[in-house]
Parts: structure tokens; sequence; C-alpha cells
């Protein structure tokens, strides 16, 4: 990876500097707003619980990142994973990152949001069941020991980035790396024990669709942050950012009314998630027409897994496989044939002169959900050795936000008695209904 | 004709009515309704203030039937909304003056679903 000379000549560009400021600030948005978005697909009884997954991300994989996933995913590389060079960000200072014209250290804060959001993405698969303290020790592992490890193959100068496989803003780690583990969280934790028995309905469309809105928002930073800096590949990132969930939006609405005869709400917020996940990994190689066409053909796959997939027995709950993994999978695969060196300066794909470049994507897309998937399975066996995944039946019934956090989403506060712990002995105040 | 009317723990609402219709009892309305019997307060914390939760939600079911169907209806209030622990609820049984169908003007046995055997 060293190279001599440029380390001396890369200077900091504070222009760069200042738009992945900015991106880093618009991505960790992406954690609470993901947390909005699948707050409103749960039941009402598991509205904090899930949207505290989510904070359960920023708290564990942040530390996480900070203390090693960082250096697996970005240190010295032997391939399969980085060094400890890095480890407690030891040099990781305001000289530029290799190939980059941004301090490393704000480098690190970038990839580290992306850890986050990541991590969050993985709990849709096991809410409204999963116990909050195994999911806080599966998080610290997963973060480093899937994330990370993804990422380092990917970005960190990795087999996968050293044998040619393009991902822009992370298909690979982010993407395919939280579907295939949700898979894999869905079959080892479980379904919910009313799945296939009762209806399990979304309990606020508003937050599906604000948290869509916000996460589309975010997204601009996620992939117009990956080509870290403000130059053409940031530029072209973003405005497909724009232009790819639109017309996702677009065969989303004809699709829904192909199959029902009427547009959903649920199904538009989902299809921007779709859109935006399909175009992370090609956002800065290929041209804005070809992103608009990725954005319809990612739509369809995506749409299939959505609906084929209640019709099983697997409870990944809020789709994650299907809205990242299968979606993350079709854009890994479209810069095999649509990458084009006149936008990107890179490569090109197949229907550009290069067929090898499909090749390199192909193998990221047969090795990273196998990963992801063996990886995730094992972490999890081994969490259950340790302790139960699963909340009880009744603690299930009763609703995870009393039962793991003592609160409630939509308290009314009547018949609610205020207990005095300074008196020693609990005095009792009545409240007025 | 009797009233049975049954206070069940909200999560068990959806297996007392997949009870009640296996017994093939229809005709059922419910209502979202407050409570408090003997079970343990529940003790939620939000920021600094503490507080006990005296009222427990609860799901009342009314279920007008005819009176050789008063059993089952019992008894499939009473498994489906069983757990063991306190705080399962109550079932009581009133007599009812009358009944009318408002679509037909049928009244009594002939007001209620099922109709008697």
């Amino acid at each position: 990876m060293a190279m001599p000379g440029l380390v001396l000549a890369a200077r900091v560009d504070t222009g760069d500097t200042a738009w992945m400021l900015a991106a880093t600030a618009l991505v960790l948005m992406m954690t609470p707003a993901l947390g909005l978005f699948y707050a409103g697909l749960v039941r009402s009884r598991n509205t904090l619980n899930t949207f505290m997954m989510c904070a359960a991300a920023l708290a564990v994989a942040t530390v996480c990142w900070a203390l090693i996933g960082y250096s697996i995913a970005f240190g010295e590389s032997n391939g399969i994973v980085g060094g400890f060079d890095h480890v407690f960000l030891r040099d990781v200072t305001f000289e530029p990152r290799e190939g980059t014209t941004i301090p490393q250290l704000l480098f690190m804060a970038f990839q580290g949001t992306f850890c986050i959001v990541t991590v969050a993405l993985v709990s849709g698969a096991v809410v409204e069941r999963m116990r909050f303290g195994a999911f806080l020790v599966f998080a610290a592992l997963w973060s480093v020991c899937v994330y990370a490890v993804l990422a380092h193959w990917a970005f960190g100068g990795g087999w996968l980035q050293e044998q040619g496989t393009l991902d822009f803003a992370g298909g690979v780690p982010v993407e395919m790396g939280s579907g295939f583990s949700a898979l894999a969280a869905a079959i080892v934790v479980g379904a919910r024990k009313d799945y296939g028995r009762q209806a399990l309905l979304p309990h606020n469309s508003i937050y599906v669709l604000l948290g869509a809105g916000l996460l589309w928002f975010g997204w601009f930073g996620f992939n117009g942050g990956s080509g870290f800096s403000a130059g053409n590949s940031g530029v072209l990132a973003f405005t497909n950012t724009l232009l790819t969930p639109a017309c996702t939006l677009l065969v989303w609405f004809v699709l829904d009314l192909l199959r029902g005869g009427k547009v959903t709400a649920i199904g538009a917020a989902t299809a921007i998630i779709v859109g935006c996940v399909g175009i992370t990994p090609a956002a800065g190689f290929i041209s804005p027409m070809a992103a608009m066409l990725l954005g319809a053909a990612a739509a369809v796959p995506s749409y299939a897994v959505i609906v084929w997939r209640p019709r099983t027995r697997l409870d990944e709950t809020l789709d994650v496989l299907a809205a990242h993994g299968v979606a993350g999978l079709t854009g890994i695969l479209f810069i095999g044939f649509f990458a084009q060196r006149s936008w990107n300066g890179v490569a090109d794909g197949l229907l550009f002169g290069d067929p090898g470049q499909l090749v390199s994507q192909a193998v990221a897309v047969a090795v990273t959900p196998a990963y992801a998937f063996v990886a995730t399975f094992v972490l999890l066996r081994v969490v259950a050795l340790v302790m139960p995944l699963r909340a009880t039946e009744r603690d299930e019934a009763v609703g995870m936000d009393v039962v793991e956090h003592g609160e409630e989403a939509y308290a009314s506060g009547e018949g609610a008695i205020l207990v005095a712990p300074e008196a020693g002995v609990e005095a009792e105040v009545p409240v007025a209904p | 004709v009797k009233l049975v009317i049954g206070i069940v723990r909200p999560e068990k609402a959806n297996d007392v009515l997949e009870a009640l219709y296996r017994a093939e009892v229809r005709g059922v309305s419910l209502s979202r309704v407050q409570g408090h019997g003997g079970e343990l307060e529940r003790v939620e914390t939000y920021r600094g203030t503490t507080v006990k939760m005296e009222l427990s939600e609860k799901v009342r079911f009314e279920i007008a039937v005819s009176d050789p169907f008063v059993e089952r209806t019992i008894e499939a209030l009473r498994d489906g909304a069983r757990t063991g622990e306190v705080g399962d609820g109550k079932i009581f049984v009133v007599p009812l003056e009358r009944v009318v169908r408002i679509r037909t003007a049928e009244t009594d046995d002939r007001a209620v679903t099922p109709v008697g055997p």
C-alpha cells in the first residue's frame, strides 16, 4: 500500500475537508433516521426498543470502531484483514489519509459512521424479540468481525479491492454485509411468537416515511462523501443519489399498481431505501442515465423478495435482506455492465468494452453474502452460549419497551403515581387524573 | 340470554379471539379499558421521574349469547386469557332483559349469534 513520495506530496485540501466534515454529519444522522424508519414499522409496544437498537449501534459501534475496528478495516493490509497499526487510533492524525486529501482523523470518523449505520441495519431482522443486552454484545462483535473485515476487503486494500472489485460507497460491507447478516440473524434468533399467526402491522406509517426521507437526505453524504473530495467523483455520486431513488420510486409505484391496484405509502418509503442502496456501490462509477436505469432495475428483485419473504416461515422482520442485501447485490453487479471510464476515470464495464470488470464484481457477489451469513451465524451462536438471545414469550407479549427499558412510547400518565426516592421510604403523591 | 363480559390482558386478546372463534361464538365487541386489580405495579422511569403505573391496560370483551352457549363462551375466555399470573382478569355473566337485532328486528335468542341449539 505504501507509496513512497505520495505521502509527502499529498496535502490536505481544505475544500475537500469542509465537504467531508458535512458529509460525516449527514451519514451520522442516518442512524436515528433509520431508528425512526424501523420504529414506525413495528408494533407500538416495541417502538422505543426498536429505536434503541439504533442508539445501541451509535454507542457500541462507535467505541469498537475507535478502539480496534478502524485498524482492522484500514490498517496495513495482509489481504484478509488490516493490522493493528491503528489500534486505539494510533497514528490517526491530521496527516492526510493515503489516497485522499483529507486528514486521516476525519477519514476515520467518516468511515465510522458507516459502521454505525450498518450495525443498526442488522437489528431490523431481530426487532420485537431479541433481548437488548444480547444485541449490545452481538453489535460489538459484529462491528469488528464482520463489518470491519468486509470494509477492509472492499475499501481498505483487501483482496476484493486488489482483484478489481469496484464498490464506491459500501455495496459490499454495508448493503450486502447487513442484508445477508440479517438473514442469518433471523434464522438463529427465530421468528416472533405471533409471526404467521397474527397480522403484525406497522404502527406509524408517518415515522416510516419521515425516516425514509431523512435517510435519503443523509445518503447524499454517504454516497457524495465516498469520493473523499468535492471533485468530480463526489459530484457524480451526489447527483446519482438524487436520480436513482426517484426511478426506483416510480417503478415501485407501477409494481404496486400491478399487484394490488393501489400505490402504497410504506411501499414508497421502502422504494426510497432500495434506490439509495442500489446506487450506493455504483454512485461514482456510472453515468447519470445509467444510474436512472439502475434505479428502475433495482426495484424489481427487491420487490419480488419483499412479496415472497412474508409467505415463508422466515421472520426477517423488517426485510433488510430485500432492501439492502438484494438491492446492494444488484448495484454491485450493475457496475460490471455500466461502469464508464469517461465518467469515473477508473474502469469500464462490459458494455464499454471490459468484460473483466463484470467478473470482478461477480466475485464480490459470490463471496460477500457467504462470509456475512456464516460469520453472523457463528457469532450469534457463540453469544447464545453465554446469554439467551430472545425475550420470553410473556415479555414479547407485553412488549419490549416496558420489559427492556421501563418506558412506553405513548405513555398516557393516567394512573401513574409519583415515587420520591429521596424520602427514604417511598412517599406517594397521587396524581390527579 | 346472557351478557358475558371478559376483562383480559391486551396481549392475550388475540388468543381469546381465536378461542372464541374455535368455540363458534360469533358477535363480539371489545374495547380498551384501564383498570386495577391485584397485580403488582409497574415502575417506569422518565429522566428523573420515577412512577408506579397503578392502572393497567386491559381489553374488555362483551359477548351476548343464548343460555346454552354461556359455558363454552366462559371456557373460551378463560382458556384464551389465562397466563397463571396475577392480572389475568375477570369474567362477569349478567342476565339480559332484551336483545334486538337492528337489521331484522329479531329479538332475544334469534338476535344473538350463534342461535342456540
